[in-house]
């Protein structure tokens, strides 16, 4: 009888210890979606953290659960690749902004090329994703890039398992270069892939990338240049060979419409320009507009990267907002009572 | 010897070799396994990992401090929520309702459950308790956990009391005790150790579950004690590092796949060693 | 003193409710989540349908249910010889001081998380399967008649065939304690007449041992076999998680299990999400038939 009372005592204890903890708990936030942007949110939100104390705690679980949780209200802002459109917004009842401009590279494994950068276009990556190229040595690949030695090797492609903005903006630009991509699959967060293997989220792509011979695989930039995975070298809408680095993604950043009235809905991809980077995106955060407190929260922390988080994006390989388009956002905050 | 009596040999030494080759591939595997995250998470050990917060991805360091504590936590919950009411439920099947037609259906259906997908409790309990209440929570997470070591407890419980006999509690009720006086001062304290080592054993085998986490406790980046929001757990986290590009992501991951593997073994191993004592008896 | 025992037996009563509440509970969930998916798609046109588009919004069973059933099916052709091989030590051949201890030894393998097998599967074994194991299968068997197909494809390593391997060791355990339970029921007396009459000791397992305990065995198959079916974080490592019907040994595929754990959190369209649910829905009812099963087998072996 004292044994087991003893044992209550201390079971009550315990839940007692948890509801004063969960009562004390600070504010903190929470948030999930692109994997494209996870580690520059991570590291604002661990900056932001040391600054004001203040926790936002991000999942990196891919653009679709993003959107998928921001609209069933589990988390207090979403990040997705892919822009919602205002017909969608609408219906979820979700505002949109911008935070930050990243790129897409096309990563492979082949350690035949001893460093030198593979070159590559749209069609050619369309082709190997529909398992129409099958081979490294293919003559397609082969007459771009005349001084590599490319082995007779089969293509095992990697793709995202998980409802990716990644893969929005990557299959969005391939359908723009390539009709039977645009007819056959189209472009979204999940598309059916025909050949390959799948990972999840831009870290289980860079992995299997990384540890798979002969694959290739799409991933955000920053995850290309931190596991030290190559990136190819893209032909752009006007027909110039360029690099993936801030300055290519710059140009394509340069020539995008964001439009408030809009919520900000615009593609990146395929843009205009002498040397802009052909698969180019912007992260997009969502709110909920039933919860304005938590958004004034939201909001507080995006302005503190506006204003500091700049060199951070740089840093890995980010391209942040321009000024005008910043201005654009906080007014829009305003317009919608959140700042 | 005639030929057929040699052919009968024969195979019965093959048969002889195969049980052998059987257990040593058993055997291989276990220490094969045993071997490779102990070599592995062996260099992953330091002060840091226990005591350090995560880095963001791509900065190396940090360590999983808020990954163990987050996963105590939670399964404290389960515990205190899947072991009493199981320890009930065992206790009604084999004492009130012994004779009643319906706790053999009950006891059938317990022992059934205990082999449900551990993902479909996750689904489940996302279903009720996450999208409705609108967050993740390490409540969801250690609930699920409960539901999946209930009925490990009630099974547990119910065959360690229909062990004790009945006259045990004949002579009780002879000394005019009622029913519940005689299940908590004669039945369980004869069977507390038989009901502790299937405790345990229940510990083990959901300390080490990592899908009805995904949808329910989620994870965080951050040491957190509010179980009312997401919460990192040791087993999400190797899920979600091993997943990962980053090379300090593997190692931490296979430090706490060590941490997990050998508290499951030690628990194992306490069990069944407290079992054998009991023997003699 | 009588209320205290009328609430304590209400209390343990409900207790044990409990468990009937919950099994049926979860179904009724499942049922009610996947009640979308169920209207638009019914229920033979999902089963047969092997599209899995979240963009145009069609779903289909077949490839996931396909690949639980190749996966669960290859890991028990593999495991079972050897469970019951690890059984037939225990019992007939090991010396008595060692039984204990290979018995542990077993239990421990299951005791092993499955996820520590996914991660250990994704960094040591597949890597060997992709140098050294799948090559070589490849080498022998792909320029065979029949069963050249089966080796076809480029071996990675993170295929149907790694997958399989690794399950077949995590349920090793399940058939192996269940055959040892049945084998130490058989009659001494039925044994001993055996080698009276000059039976070896295959000989006696297999006309003996064996055919007494059918039931019992398959019981603890079908254990085995509810276990690979639920099985999701180690196969999710090294499965590929791809929607296509694998069409060899190594060609990466996906199961319902894997399905779920990887696009759960992250279908963005109610339809979507809805589909996830009709999947474990049908995983939920495969899984009880084929454990309440073997259960009730293995129940009617122990009664006797």
């Amino acid at each position: 009888m004292i044994m087991s009372l003893w044992r209550g005592l201390v079971a009550v204890c315990f839940l007692f210890v948890f509801f004063i903890f969960s009562v004390w708990a600070k504010d903190n936030l929470n948030g999930a979606g692109s994997t494209f942007v996870y580690p520059i949110l991570s590291k604002w939100a661990y900056e932001y953290q040391k600054a004001t104390n203040v926790k936002v705690n991000y999942q990196s679980i891919g653009s679709g659960g993003g959107i998928r949780q921001i609209t069933e209200r589990t988390v207090d802002f979403g990040a997705s690749d892919m822009a919602l459109t205002p017909e969608k917004l609408s219906q979820a009842n979700l505002l949109q902004f911008p935070v930050v401009i990243g790129g897409v590279v096309l990563s492979y494994n082949l350690p035949e090329l001893k460093g030198k950068n593979l070159v590559l276009s749209g069609d050619i990556i369309c082709k190997i994703y529909l398992g129409k190229i099958k081979n490294w040595n293919d003559p397609a690949i082969v007459a771009l890039n005349p001084g590599l030695n490319l082995p007779a090797k089969p293509i095992t492609p990697v793709f995202r398992s998980d409802g990716s903005g990644t893969t929005a903006v990557f299959t969005h630009y391939l359908s723009q270069v390539c009709q039977d991509w645009a007819k056959e699959i189209g472009y979204g967060t999940t598309v059916n892939f025909r050949v390959g293997l799948s990972g999840k989220g831009n870290e289980g792509v860079a992995n299997y990338v990384k540890r798979t011979l002969y694959s290739i695989g799409y991933i955000e930039y920053t995850y290309a240049i931190q596991n030290r995975l190559p990136a190819a070298l893209l032909k752009n809408s006007a027909g110039n060979v360029v690099k993936a680095d801030d300055s290519t993604f710059q140009e394509a950043a340069a020539t995008a419409q964001f439009d408030p009235g809009k919520h900000f809905y615009a593609w990146l991809t395929n843009a205009p320009g002498k040397n802009a980077y052909p698969i180019t995106g912007a992260v997009f955060v969502l709110l909920a507009k039933a919860k304005p407190e938590v958004n004034k929260a939201v909001v507080k922390f995006f302005d503190w990267v506006f204003n500091n988080g700049d060199n951070m994006a740089r840093k890995l390989g980010y391209v942040p907002l321009p000024k005008a388009v910043k201005n654009k956002v906080r007014a829009y905050w305003k317009q919608n009572g959140i700042y | 010897m005639e030929k057929h009596i040699l052919r009968r040999k024969f195979f019965n030494y093959l048969a002889l070799l195969f049980t052998i080759i059987s257990a040593s591939w058993g055997l291989f595997w276990l220490f094969f396994i045993l071997f490779d995250v102990l070599r592995h998470g062996l260099s992953a050990l330091s002060l840091t990992l226990f005591l350090a917060d995560p880095t963001p991805p791509g900065e190396e360091g940090g360590g999983l401090r808020h990954a163990f504590v987050g996963h105590l936590l939670i399964n404290l919950i389960a515990i205190l929520l899947g072991v009493p009411l199981g320890i009930l439920g065992g206790t009604f099947l084999a004492e009130y309702g012994r004779n009643w037609k319906i706790s053999g259906y009950i006891s059938f259906l317990a022992d059934t459950m205990m082999s449900v997908p551990a993902i479909l409790v996750g689904a489940f309990v996302y279903a009720v308790l996450v999208k409705p209440l609108g967050h993740f929570s390490g409540w969801a997470g250690g609930v699920a956990l409960a539901i999946i070591m209930f009925p490990v407890i009630v099974r547990t419980t119910e065959q360690m009391l229909k062990l004790v006999p009945w006259t045990i509690r004949e002579a009780a009720f002879a000394l005019g005790a009622p029913y519940h006086k005689v299940i908590w001062q004669v039945v369980y304290p004869s069977v507390k150790t038989g009901l502790f080592t299937g405790i345990l054993l229940a510990i083990a085998r959901v300390s080490g579950e990592a899908a009805p986490l995904l949808f329910t406790s989620f994870n965080n980046n951050f040491f957190s004690l509010d179980m009312k929001g997401p919460i990192a757990s040791l087993t999400v986290t190797i899920f979600v590092y091993a997943m990962g590009p980053y090379e300090y992501w593997h190692a931490q991951a296979w430090g706490a796949a060590l941490v997990i593997t050998l508290g499951i073994l030690l628990l194992n191993l306490t069990a069944r060693l407290i079992l054998k004592r009991r023997r003699p008896r | 003193m009588e209320f205290t025992n009328r609430l304590f037996a209400f209390l343990t009563f409900l207790g044990a409710f409990l468990a009937p509440l919950l099994l049926f509970g979860i179904l009724f969930i499942f049922l009610k989540e996947a009640s979308l998916a169920l209207g638009k798609f019914g229920f033979f046109q999902f089963i047969a349908s092997a599209e899995w588009d979240p963009v145009f919004e069609k779903f289909g069973a077949a490839v996931p249910l396909t690949g639980t059933m190749i996966v669960a099916t290859l890991s028990l052709l593999i495991a079972v010889p050897f469970a019951l091989g690890v059984a037939l030590f225990v019992t007939e051949v090991c010396p008595a001081r060692l039984q204990d201890l290979i018995r542990l030894a077993v239990e421990l393998l299951a005791a092993i998380p499955s996820i520590v097998y996914g991660m250990w599967g994704l960094f040591t074994l597949a890597p060997l399967m992709a140098r050294y194991v799948e090559p070589f299968l490849q080498k022998v068997f792909s320029p065979l008649p029949i069963v050249g197909f089966l080796f076809q494809g480029t071996p990675l390593g993170i295929d149907l065939f790694t997958a399989s391997v690794m399950l077949s060791i995590m349920i090793i355990p399940f058939t192996a304690s269940v055959a040892i339970e049945s084998f130490y029921l058989v009659p001494p007396v039925l044994k001993e007449s055996a080698y009276g009459i000059g039976a070896t000791k295959w000989e006696v397992i297999k006309d003996v041992i064996f055919p007494y305990c059918k039931i019992g065995i398959l019981g603890g198959i079908g254990l085995s076999l509810g276990r690979a079916l639920g099985e999701t974080m180690a196969v999710a490592f090294v499965l590929g998680n791809i929607n296509l019907f694998p069409i060899s040994l190594f060609s990466p595929t996906t199961t319902v299990t894997v399905k779920l754990a990887n696009e759960f959190t992250e279908a963005d369209k109610d339809l979507h999400l809805s589909a996830l649910f009709y999947l474990g829905f049908l995983l939920y009812l495969l899984s009880l038939l084929v454990i309440a099963g073997s259960k009730y087998f293995i129940y009617r072996v122990q009664k006797k």
